[in-house]
This record gives C-alpha cells, sequence and structure tokens, in this order.
C-alpha cells in the first residue's frame, strides 16, 4: 500500500521540444513526458508509461500531433501527445541513449545504443518501424549506419532534408552522406595551446544549407563548409563563450544561430559573423538544451537547475516554467514555511526557494545573497547554509557563507515578513557572528508568551553558542523599531558545538558539543545537566513532544540512537542504529530516523516512551537520505491502518543525494495521477488565418450563448454524478453499446440508494484491511522488535476482521438481491 | 531572468554621538560672537518684546544690547557697586536691578536715572523680579529675607524671613500674580503667596539653590543646586519629579526654550545641557571655554546668550533656514504633464506596449556588469569617493576579490595611481570595518610592487607610512589583549556562583568585547 514512488522526479533527461504552433512544449522529465502550455506554463499532461528514464523525444515528422520517445529501458514509443494516449511501443531490445526522427526517412527512426561486447562505445542505428496492428511491436530491423559516435544527444545531427548525418566525439567529425554512401572525417589538432581545447561538444546542421556549426570545449563555434570535399572543406570560428559551448540551435531560416553555455547567457549570431552578436544575459544558471519551434516564433532554453526559459524571436525573456529548483547542494536542508507551508530549501545559486508541494511550483524565490552571480569554474561563491523560520513565520534567520575554508566570510541575516508585500524584508545583518563556520541554529518562539520569547541560538565551529535576542530601538524616528543583537555567548569544554535544539515549552536549550549533549535553562543561561553515549561525537538531537516531552534523543556517529529521560537525568533505551536523519514530527509524538546502511535506506518511525518503532520500511530508497521533513496536512487524512497512522497530520517528504524529493503515500500510484493531471483544453491545431479569426470569433460568440443558456446546470450534474456515469460519459462512443440499453442503467444510477452504497464501501474496505494484514504477517522480519510490533498490528486488525466478518455475509446477501434488482428492469 | 544586481554597500553604524533632530536643530547657530565685559556676567534677560534687546549684568553695570549689535546700545551705571540680576517687565519698559548696596532700582528703558529706589535690604540683593501683575517686585537679599515691593509707592509690602542662608534666586508665577519662588543657600526653595504672612511650600533641594524656575504652566518647578538639577511637582505639594545629574560641576542657570519643550542648564564645568522636558534626557550639549554664570534664550531660540566668569558674554545667532529659492525657481513641468496618460485604461484591440524601467547604475557598476574591473576600480579611487565615502570603495575591492579578478585590477599602474592607492589602505586598513579587506588588497599591493621598491621615493614613502599604522595598530591590540586578560581575572575573583558557571562568566566577559567589536 505504501509506495516509495517520487512524486517527482527531478531530472531533466531529454530535450525540450515545440510541438505544432507552439502551443505546447514538451519535455522528457526522468521516466516522463511532460507537456506544457506555452502559454500558461501549466503542465497539461504527464505521460507515463516507460520504465527508465526517458533519453530522446522527436515529433513525428509525418503527423506533428505524435510524438517518438525513447528510453533506457529498450523501447520507442508513439504517443498521442494531445490526449496523452500511448499509440505503439516498439521494443528494440537495448539501452536507448539518444532518438532521431528526419523527416526523410519513410518509416525508420535513428536511434543511439551501445555497441555490443565494447563498453562506452556506441553506434548509431537506423531501426525500422514495423507496421503492425497490435499495440506493442518488436522492432528488431537495426542496421549501424555510424559507429564510434557520442552516446548524447548533442553530438549527432542531421543535415539539410536528411541527406547527411554527422556525428563528432573528441576531436573527430564524421559526415555521411546517405545517398553516396560517403563517409568523410576531419579531425582537429589535439594540441592544447593557449587554453585552447578543440574537443567537440555539440552539432548542429543548417536547415537550408550545406553548413555545420559545431561547439567546442574552449567556447568557439566552429561552422563548417564544402564538407563535401575530404580536402578542400574551410571552416570559419566564433568565438564568444569562454567555456564550454553547451548547445546550438538554428533558427528555421538558418540566418541566426543561437549558443549557449555555462555563462548563462544566450548568444545570438547573425548571418554567421562574429561581429553581428545579440546577448540574453544573466538567464540564472548554465544553460543545458536550446531548443527552437517549428515555426521559429519562440525558442526555449533548459537549465542545469531544473528550469524552462521560454524566449521570443526579438530575444527577449517570456516566461519560465519551474518546479522544484535543483542546487548544487541543499544545505540549508528542508524546512517547512509555517505561513504557507511551502518547503522551503535553497534555489537558484544565493536565493532560497519557497516550493508549493500542492501545486508542484514555486512558490516565490527570495534572493538572501542579494550579489550578483558570477558563472565561472573555480570561483568562490558565497552561498545560503542555513535557515531557519520562528513558529509562525514572521521571522527568518539565514546564514551565507562563501565557500573558503579558512575565511568563511560569515553573515547572519534576519528577514522580518511583511504583510504589505507579503514578502520578508531584511531587518538586521551581522557580519561575521561566529569566527568559524555555523553548524546549525533554532529558534525559539512561544505562542503564549508573545514576542519577548523569540530568541534565536546558532552553534559554531569555534566552540561557542549564541544567543541572540531582539532589542527595541529606543529611537523612536529610526526606521525600524527592533533589531538583533547578542545577548549570551555559551562555552563547553572548548569543544565544537554542533547541534542545538529547544525543547517544545522553551525553557530548555539543547546543545551539543562533539560527544556531549549540554542541557541549558534558557531563562538564566545555566547549565543543567550533561548526556554522553561515547564514542562516537552527536550527529542529531531532538526533544520529544506532547506526552513525551520529557526525553531528549540524540543519534551518534558511531551508530548509536539513544534517548534520555531529562526527568531522572539517566539513559532510558537506546538502539544501534546509524541514523542519518532525524526529524521530530511538530504536530506529534513521532519521530523519524532514516538510517544508510550497507547502500540502502530505512526509515524507522517511533515514539520517544518506547524503544520499540511503530513503523519500519527497510530498503526506502538505493540513494542515500541527506534530508527530511514533516509537512502538515492542510486537514488530517482518514487513514484506516492503524500502521500508518502517524503520517495522518503530516506527510513525510526526503530529500536523496540525487536532489529527488520522494513522500509517502498510502495512495496508489494511479490515484495521484488522476490528481495531479489535468484534462486536457481542447487547443485547435489550426493555423490562425485571418478566416479562421473571423470564425472563431463567431464560433466563440455560440458557445457563450450556449453557456448562457443554461449548460452550467449539466455541468453541475454532471460533477455530482456517480463515478458509472463518468465512466460511461468518458469511454469512446463506439465501444459502447447501444442508446437504448444503456438508458436504465444511466438511470438507475441517478438514483439515491444511499443503504446500498455504504454497505458495498464498507465491505470494500474489510476485504482491503485483510489483504492489508495478510501483508504484514508476510513482512513479518527478522528482528524482534519489529515481530512484536506486527503481532500488535495484527491482533487490531483481527478485531476489526472479527467484527466486520458477520456483518460481510450480510452484505453479500444485499449485494446479491441488489444486482438483482437492477437486473430485473 | 534577473536583472543586474548592483554591488551592496555595507552602511555600517558609526560610533558616537546619534544625529537626531535635536542635534540637527542645536546645531544650527552660527560661530560665536565674543563680547568682553568688565566682570563677571551674573544674569542675562531678554526683553520680551520685539526686537528682543538683552539685559546683561556685569560689574557695576547693566547693559542693553541689540539683537545683532556688538556694542551696547545703552548702559546703566548708577551702581556704586556690583549690579545683580537685571530683569525685563513682562512689557518691556521697566528693568529692575538689585546691587551690592542693598537697594533694588527700577529703570525707565528710556531714562538713565532709576525711576525708584527701594530700600529695606541690609546686604546685598542677588535675586529680582516682576511678579505677573507688573505693579509689584520681589527681591531677595543676603540678609535671608524676600521681601515685596509696591512700584507705584515705593514701599515694602510686605517681609519674609524665613531662609536661613542668602537668598540667591527667584522667580515669579506667570499664572497667578501673587505667586513667587526664591530659593536660598540654606538648601530650601520656598513658595510665598503676598496674600499670606508666611511661606506656602517649602522644598528641600538638598545643596545652595542657584536657580529656579517655574514652568509656564505653574505646575512645575525646578531647581538648580551642586551638581543637581531636580524638577519638583508643584500641584502634588511639592513631590519630586526628576532629578538629574549631568553636570559634574555647580549648575549655575536654568532656562526653558521658548516652546517649553527643552530645559537648557548651564554649569561651572563649561557645559550648557538640553534636556526633554518629555523624558528628561540629555538631547544635546554645548561646550564653552569657561565656567559659566548665566544663560539665556531669546524667544523663538533666535539666540544663545551665555554669560562667563570670566567676563565674556558668547553670543550665538541662528542660521537663517535654508531656502531652496533655486530650485523653487526652476520651473517644474506641470502636474498635467506627469498625468497624462496615466488614467488611461487600455481597451481590448490596443497593443501594449511595455516601456522598460531605465535603471540608474552607478559608475562603478557599469564597469562591473561588463567585467572592466581595472576601470571599476579606477572608478572608485577618484577622490570624491575615496575620501568620502571609503565604504564604497572598499565594497567594490572586495567585489573584484569575489570574482578573483582583484590582483589584475590592482596591477599595472603608474606611481600616481600606486601613491593614491597606498595612501588609502594606509589610512583606512586600521579601520576594523575595513581591516579584513584591505589587509588583503594591501598584501596584494605588496606582492605585486616588490619589484619596483626603491624605484620611486613616494611610493616607498607610502609603504613605510603603511609599516608604521600597521605596527601601531598591532601594539594596541596586544594592550587591548592585556587588559581582556586582567578584566577576565577579575570577573573570575567577583563570581560567586557555584563551579558549573565559572566558565560561562568568563564568556560573559567576552561577550561583552564582541559585542562592541560586531558594533564596529
Amino acid at each position: 500500500m505504501v509506495s516509495p514512488g517520487a512524486l517527482r522526479v527531478v531530472r531533466c533527461g531529454g530535450s525540450a521540444l515545440r510541438g505544432a504552433r507552439a502551443v505546447y512544449l514538451l519535455c522528457a522529465s526522468g521516466d516522463f513526458v511532460k507537456v506544457y502550455s506555452v502559454n500558461t506554463e501549466e503542465t497539461l499532461r504527464l505521460m507515463g508509461g516507460h520504465a527508465d528514464l526517458v533519453t530522446g523525444i522527436q515529433l513525428n515528422p509525418h503527423n506533428h500531433m505524435q510524438l517518438y520517445s525513447s528510453s533506457l529501458d529498450g523501447t520507442i514509443k508513439l504517443w498521442d501527445f494531445m490526449d496523452g494516449i500511448p499509440i505503439k511501443t516498439f521494443t528494440v531490445g537495448y539501452k536507448l541513449l539518444a532518438l532521431y526522427a528526419p523527416a526523410s526517412a519513410e518509416d525508420s527512426v535513428f536511434v543511439v545504443i551501445p555497441k555490443k561486447g565494447e563498453r562506452d562505445t556506441f553506434q548509431l542505428v537506423s531501426v525500422k518501424l514495423t507496421k503492425g496492428a497490435g499495440q506493442d511491436l518488436e522492432a528488431k530491423e537495426l542496421s549501424v549506419v555510424l559507429d564510434g559516435v557520442g552516446a548524447s544527444v548533442k553530438h549527432i545531427a542531421f543535415g539539410r532534408g536528411g541527406a547527411y548525418v554527422v556525428s563528432v566525439k573528441d576531436v573527430n567529425l564524421q559526415v555521411y552522406f546517405f545517398k553516396r554512401k560517403l563517409l568523410n572525417r576531419f579531425s582537429l589538432s589535439t594540441v592544447k595551446k593557449k587554453g585552447g581545447d578543440n574537443r567537440f561538444s555539440c552539432v548542429v546542421c543548417h536547415p537550408t544549407e550545406d553548413c555545420i556549426a559545431t561547439g567546442h570545449a574552449d567556447g568557439k563555434i566552429r561552422l563548417w563548409r564544402n564538407f563535401h570535399n575530404r580536402k578542400e572543406y574551410t571552416y570559419s570560428t566564433l568565438h564568444w563563450h569562454h567555456d564550454v559551448v553547451m548547445d546550438l540551435a538554428f533558427s528555421m531560416e538558418g540566418t541566426r544561430l543561437l549558443s549557449g553555455g555555462v555563462e548563462s547567457v544566450l548568444v545570438q549570431w547573425h548571418n554567421e559573423s562574429s561581429c553581428q552578436k545579440d546577448f540574453l544575459p544573466r538567464l540564472g544558471s548554465p544553460i543545458e538544451y536550446i531548443s527552437m519551434s517549428s515555426d521559429g516564433a519562440l525558442c526555449c532554453t533548459l537549465h542545469t537547475d531544473n528550469r524552462i526559459t521560454i524566449i521570443n524571436s526579438n530575444l527577449r525573456f517570456s516566461r519560465s516554467i519551474q518546479g522544484l529548483i535543483k542546487s548544487r547542494d541543499v544545505k540549508t536542508g528542508l524546512v517547512v514555511d509555517p505561513r504557507t507551508k511551502a518547503l522551503v530549501l535553497n534555489g537558484e545559486p544565493g536565493h532560497l526557494q519557497f516550493y508549493s508541494l500542492q501545486s508542484d511550483q514555486q512558490l516565490y524565490s527570495l534572493d538572501i545573497v542579494q550579489r550578483q552571480y558570477i558563472h565561472q569554474a573555480g570561483l568562490k561563491q558565497s552561498d545560503l547554509v542555513k535557515v531557519a523560520f520562528s513558529a509562525q513565520g514572521t521571522w527568518l534567520a539565514t546564514v551565507e557563507e562563501s565557500e573558503e575554508v579558512t575565511d568563511p566570510e560569515l553573515q547572519l541575516k534576519l528577514w522580518l515578513y511583511h504583510e504589505e508585500t507579503q514578502s520578508f524584508r531584511l531587518n538586521t545583518r551581522i557580519n561575521t557572528p561566529h569566527d568559524n563556520h555555523i553548524t546549525d541554529m533554532c529558534f525559539r518562539d512561544m505562542d503564549e508568551l508573545g514576542d519577548d520569547s523569540l530568541i534565536l541560538v546558532t552553534t559554531g565551529r569555534d566552540c561557542v553558542f549564541k544567543v541572540w535576542g531582539m532589542v527595541e530601538d529606543a529611537d523612536p524616528e529610526a526606521q525600524q523599531s527592533v533589531s538583533w543583537s547578542c545577548d549570551f555567548v555559551g562555552s563547553y569544554h572548548n569543544y565544537q558545538a554542533t547541534n542545538c535544539c529547544f525543547s517544545e515549552d522553551g525553557s530548555l536549550l539543547a546543545v551539543s558539543f562533539e560527544e556531549t549533549v549540554t542541557v541549558w535553562d534558557s531563562l538564566t543561561w545555566d547549565l543543567k545537566c550533561t548526556f554522553c553515549h561515547p564514542p562516537g561525537n552527536i550527529r542529531n538531537i531532538c526533544f520529544g513532544r506532547l506526552t513525551c516531552s520529557k526525553y531528549l534523543i540524540g543519534a551518534t556517529d558511531y551508530g548509536f540512537l539513544c534517548c534520555w529521560n531529562l526527568l531522572t537525568c539517566a539513559l532510558e533505551w537506546s538502539a544501534h542504529l546509524n541514523v542519518v536523519v532525524l526529524q521530530p514530527d511538530p504536530l506529534s509524538e513521532h519521530i523519524a530516523a532514516v538510517s544508510w546502511l550497507s547502500k540502502e535506506s530505512s526509515l524507522f518511525v517511533f515514539k520517544p516512551n518506547e524503544p520499540r518503532p511503530i513503523y519500519i520500511q527497510r530498503n526506502l530508497c538505493k540513494e542515500k537520505i541527506l534530508l527530511a521533513a514533516f509537512v502538515p496536512r492542510d486537514e488530517p487524512e482518514m487513514i484506516s491502518s492503524e500502521k500508518y497512522l502517524w503520517l495522518r497530520k503530516s506527510q513525510l517528504f526526503f530529500l536523496t543525494d540525487t536532489q529527488e524529493l520522494m513522500t509517502l503515500s498510502t495512495k496508489s500510484l494511479e490515484e495521484r495521477l488522476t490528481l495531479s493531471s489535468k484534462q486536457l483544453a481542447v487547443e485547435e491545431s489550426l493555423p490562425v488565418t485571418p478566416f479562421s479569426v473571423l470564425l472563431g470569433k463567431h464560433r466563440r460568440q455560440q458557445a457563450q450563448e450556449d453557456i448562457d443558456l443554461g449548460k452550467p446546470v449539466v455541468h453541475n450534474k454532471q460533477e455530482q454524478a456517480s463515478p458509472a456515469v463518468k465512466e460511461l460519459l468518458h469511454t469512446p462512443a463506439h465501444v459502447l453499446p447501444s442508446a437504448s440499453f444503456l438508458c436504465t442503467i444511466f438511470i438507475n444510477s441517478l438514483l439515491i440508494s444511499k443503504e446500498n452504497k455504504s454497505a458495498e464501501e464498507v465491505a470494500d474496505e474489510v476485504e482491503m484491511e485483510s489483504e492489508k494484514a495478510e501483508d504484514d504477517s508476510d513482512e513479518e522480519d527478522v528482528t524482534e522488535m519489529e515481530q512484536e510490533d506486527t503481532s500488535h498490528m495484527e491482533l487490531l486488525g483481527e478485531t476489526t476482521c472479527k467484527l466486520s466478518k458477520s456483518q460481510e455475509k450480510e452484505l453479500r446477501k444485499i449485494r446479491k438481491t441488489d444486482y438483482s434488482w437492477i437486473s430485473a428492469f | 531572468m534577473a536583472a543586474y544586481k548592483p554591488v551592496v554597500v555595507q552602511a555600517c553604524p558609526k560610533l558616537g554621538e546619534r544625529i537626531t533632530q535635536d542635534t540637527l536643530y542645536w546645531r544650527g547657530y552660527k560661530t560665536p560672537v565674543q563680547i568682553k565685559e568688565f566682570g563677571a556676567v551674573n544674569k542675562i534677560d531678554f526683553s520680551p518684546v520685539p526686537p528682543y534687546n538683552y539685559a546683561v549684568t556685569a560689574s557695576s553695570r547693566v547693559h542693553i544690547y541689540g539683537r545683532y549689535s556688538q556694542e551696547p546700545i545703552k548702559t546703566f551705571s548708577r551702581f556704586r557697586d556690583a549690579a545683580y540680576c537685571a530683569t525685563f517687565r513682562a512689557d518691556g519698559r521697566l528693568l529692575a536691578a538689585g546691587s551690592e548696596e542693598g537697594t533694588v532700582r527700577l529703570f525707565d528703558i528710556g531714562g538713565k536715572a532709576p525711576l525708584r529706589q527701594f530700600e529695606g535690604h541690609a546686604k546685598p540683593v542677588h535675586a529680582v523680579g516682576f511678579l505677573s501683575d507688573k505693579y509689584r517686585i520681589f527681591s531677595g537679599g543676603d540678609d535671608y529675607s524676600s521681601n515685596l515691593w509696591d512700584i507705584p509707592s515705593a514701599t515694602e509690602i510686605v517681609s519674609y524671613s524665613e531662609h536661613t542662608d542668602y537668598v540667591r534666586c527667584g522667580c515669579a508665577s506667570k499664572v497667578n500674580a501673587d505667586v513667587f519662588i526664591t530659593g536660598s543657600y540654606d538648601h530650601t526653595v520656598k513658595l510665598f503667596d503676598a496674600r499670606t504672612k508666611s511661606s506656602v511650600m517649602t522644598i528641600e533641594h538638598g545643596h545652595p539653590v542657584e536657580s529656579v524656575l517655574l514652568f509656564p504652566s505653574g505646575g512645575l518647578l525646578v531647581s538648580a543646586g551642586g551638581r543637581y538639577v531636580k524638577v519638583w511637582d508643584v500641584l502634588k505639594g511639592g513631590q519630586l519629579l526628576v532629578s538629574l545629574k549631568n553636570h559634574h560641576k555647580t549648575v549655575t542657570c536654568l532656562c526653558l526654550n521658548s516652546s517649553g519643550q527643552r530645559l537648557l542648564s548651564g554649569s561651572l564645568d563649561r557645559h550648557v545641557k538640553i534636556y526633554s522636558t518629555t523624558s528628561y534626557k540629555v538631547v544635546h550639549s554645548f561646550n564653552y571655554a569657561t565656567s559659566i554664570l548665566s544663560l539665556a534664550l531669546s524667544p523663538e531660540d533666535e539666540t544663545i546668550v551665555v554669560g562667563m566668569t570670566n567676563g565674556v558674554l558668547n553670543v550665538k545667532h541662528r542660521k537663517p533656514e535654508e531656502k531652496n529659492e533655486e530650485s523653487q525657481k526652476r520651473r517644474q513641468p506641470a502636474y498635467r504633464t506627469y498625468m497624462k496618460g496615466r488614467t488611461y485604461m487600455p481597451k481590448q484591440e490596443d497593443f501594449c506596449v511595455s516601456k522598460p524601467v531605465k535603471r540608474v547604475l552607478r559608475k562603478y557598476d557599469k564597469l562591473l556588469r561588463s567585467f572592466q574591473s581595472s576601470k571599476a576600480l579606477d572608478a572608485v579611487l577618484e577622490p570624491p569617493i575615496m575620501l568620502h565615502t571609503p565604504e564604497v570603495t572598499v565594497a567594490v575591492m572586495q567585489e573584484l576579490h569575489r570574482r578573483g579578478t582583484l590582483r589584475s585590477a590592482l596591477a599595472g599602474r603608474d606611481e600616481k595611481q600606486v601613491n593614491l592607492l597606498l595612501t588609502f589602505v594606509a589610512r583606512r586598513v586600521i579601520e576594523p570595518r575595513f581591516t579584513p579587506v584591505l589587509v588583503t588588497v594591501a598584501d596584494m599591493i605588496t606582492d605585486i610592487y616588490q619589484p619596483v621598491v626603491g624605484q620611486s621615493a613616494i611610493v616607498d614613502k607610502q609603504f613605510l607610512k603603511l609599516k608604521e599604522a600597521v605596527g601601531k595598530e598591532i601594539d594596541y591590540q596586544e594592550e587591548l589583549l592585556e587588559v581582556l586578560g586582567m578584566m577576565d581575572t577579575l570577573f573570575a575573583t567577583f563570581t560567586e556562583k557555584r563551579d558549573t558557571c565559572l566558565e560561562e562568566n568568563k564568556s560573559n566577559g567576552l561577550t561583552e568585547i564582541i559585542e562592541t567589536n560586531r558594533n564596529f
């Protein structure tokens, strides 16, 4: 039932392609192909079906409403992307690394596959797509076109009208002419002189002329001509980029060439001359792919941080599509904004992104560092490392530091939420709050005590922890009434302070100093007691909540999870567990611990007052989980099973080291997909002619009248209608039986038969539950702890079963009668 | 897509005096005019009517000065010995003065000879004043008595002998014509009602009272004596409201400003302090050359006159309000021009062309945007920026350092530019807010220009200056560390807490230091 499926796979796999008439933007994202609307930036459709990463997508050159996609799972799929329906699946049987569908090839596409028996050697083959009747077809007719090609999509390009194919690898360029069956090879010198680096990075062909543009690792762009001749070929050089040219694209007419790289500047070269060029600077992050729409009106760039920018033909920024921005390193951890319930983490360099989980959208990006970001390799950038919110979300504390090890250039900033502008405003900036890196930061904030209770604690590697408090400004004419300053500095035997945490009522502060946890009275700043569990440094600490607030939980990097009782000052229990992440649920007593052991992450959920975990999920995922966060649900979810009760009030999210965001859900995959994907709005695929504009106006008017005439009533009914009616309406007309046959069923379904329905539902639930119970018993694990746990679970399950079994019979009877009643009609 | 972000110039709070509205107001006086009198100036009094002449009592004369005149426009010199406390009547036409021989003289502003002489005090009279009905005069003498005189008949109405020491100051109520107060060296202030035979209220100041003052409302009384200025609530029966101890020598004179919002006190410690009458905090302070005996403020605070023990009269006039006539002359575009088209709502068929907002960037920002590091550094090394806003120069240097181009920006400069650069570094490197950046800069400069040392006398001199500055700073820091060590020992000995808290107290001492460091 619990599927540890990735809600969103944050990988940019393939190139972004533009659908017909620049209405849709198609993009391969992880195992899915996404369809975006260019106008609204909305995700219209999520097409899933591939079992592995989608490596290439190409529009069917013969039918622009269809799309080919290739995947690492060895299949090519043909989609109708308007409806999101897979039309055909061709099984090739090799890992497909890239896909090309030139218009000249009638019924075959070109793919890049690894060469048999050799590692890291790839070949370009043409695949004949057989025209069979069924959905799943075999495509085994492969013919090798080119050997020793690069694995990337960008390393192969098809020339004017598909007459030749160009492939680049390292310093070699190969051109293969299909008609003449001629292979020309050119190579550049491998010597690196004056910082030059001749290796190819990408290649594109001119759409109307015999011209090849290649990008190089040193930032040069070469334009090759006359390559029919093996000796007398020529090339000219364009040079602006200072680093690798990541991608190139020709405009539809071939008059303009677009190039992009790590500088995150889109350069437009006119007429292949180096003197005429335009720039679109500061696009935010390095450009990975550039793609032109088929009518040439728009172009889009795909960036390394998982973002698509749509750019007008006159090189003006139009809009951007962004989900969860991928940053180089999530140093801030996963933090939940109490105000918006959005997930807060590193975004663009120097920015904090507020990512809404409900809408899979970035709410906004807050510029913390407020400094121009220079895209240059080897530069010491300063970035955000710590973030903390006060309980109500009115205060935000951020720490930024530069990457330099010796002089981290620390800054602590405190931001106050401004109601009018609906965003945070800088209130106080503290330069070098600590002499060394800041390791942890937390707010103390209780609602009942008011603003005075708000203090901030930072721990640093300079062996101290500091307490920051608010100071009222005496001068009434000053711009802001409060600012922050240091209240107290504490240390313990000159050990590095690593973690800090406030108890739920704010009376105690726990600070871990390497091997020791110290507990301080937050009123007088007296050291109350110390806890220690040698050997090993403390990795995480947290206080229990609600009924378990007398416990302090700590995890050491030597693989122990300890629970101390604060009343007796003694160790309550400890367990041998290599805990990476320790995350308390803010709304319940539960604490989630994620362990990392021999290449798999496991999840344990427990209450501090009992050493047995409530829930264990072994082998959660193959990647190492770095961060976790409980996100409070808007309303408690109805969870039938006792085992998953801890998921009722809040949802657990994980971020792995490959920056994939995952969650635990009790719903099945289909349910979630139907929730997220929306009905595709029918958009005409006709080109806009003056006539159609006229006609369209007329039609729109008609439609308007229709709506006025009372269509909404019908809509309302549809919304309320039962799933049966929905199914009826959504099934294609040609597969439905005759209308006279359906009429009775349809009318019956509109009748309200309350008892029957509820009874059916109950029965269903019971069945599911018993299934689950069986599953659980199957899952019984080696550890004693869990066995006890599950047996306990079973007991509960059985009681519910017993109660319902008697009912079940009755219900079945009712169901039978119910059916007969319908058939009688 | 983001626009270019300008370099953030870190604003550092300035140490020392905070600039407030009060500071600006009280600084708005011209350089003082000094007038030499014949002896210590014991009283200055402004005429309450325009043109606000003022009477200065010094030695055996009373001088009347006009507003801007540096020579007295009138002199009353019919005193055989010292004159005291020449005071104007509320209509500005009569002047009363006490004298060493014990008589009180009444002068007409127009005439020279006294109109009346009130004789009855056996000892010098130091305090004289008109009651608010204009027809009576009160006086206080060294014979411990306070008398009330009738002007028309020149006779004594009543004599109170309640003080037990010299009566040295007095003040009449503006609200009630019968009430006046006197302060004496017997540490008391007494409030008299002319209708009764004895004092109505006695306030114990605690020190010999040098000056008293009643607020225009008559509800509050201010007394000065010793180092203290005390404010009393008369209506609550003489309850002490606040006691101010801001001078370190005897406070000799008190004065209210025209609005009654500020209280001024002059003292022998050469300072005039200005208090807010709402918070009773010092909002501003003036410094004078010698001990102050008397102080007066003209109506509308136009002039501050201070008399000192060495007979110098210090007159400060307010600067005329700066009128922005020039900018007013330049005709602004009409309101119409601004509002033209602002309210236009685009119709459905309209094609909207948005006009990009032009952002104004500083010169160095423009250069930094186009990655011209060396030129950007040149731009911030120009004297106006370098001298007045060194933080901008340092911010740009830091930005260049972040971009990794500081070294190349510093290199390849000629003698003049290196001289300029080194002057800046040598001067600013010891400022704590600039030190981290400028140390790096100095390091790089010495690295780059090491081979050419000895070729130019000017540059060599600057290098020596830099060395000297850094050396001094190091010595200073060492001394500070010594002091810190001593303080820590002191803190440790003061501790009476449990042993576990020893450490934390030590760090308490450190906190303050860290905090001050942060404030730099």
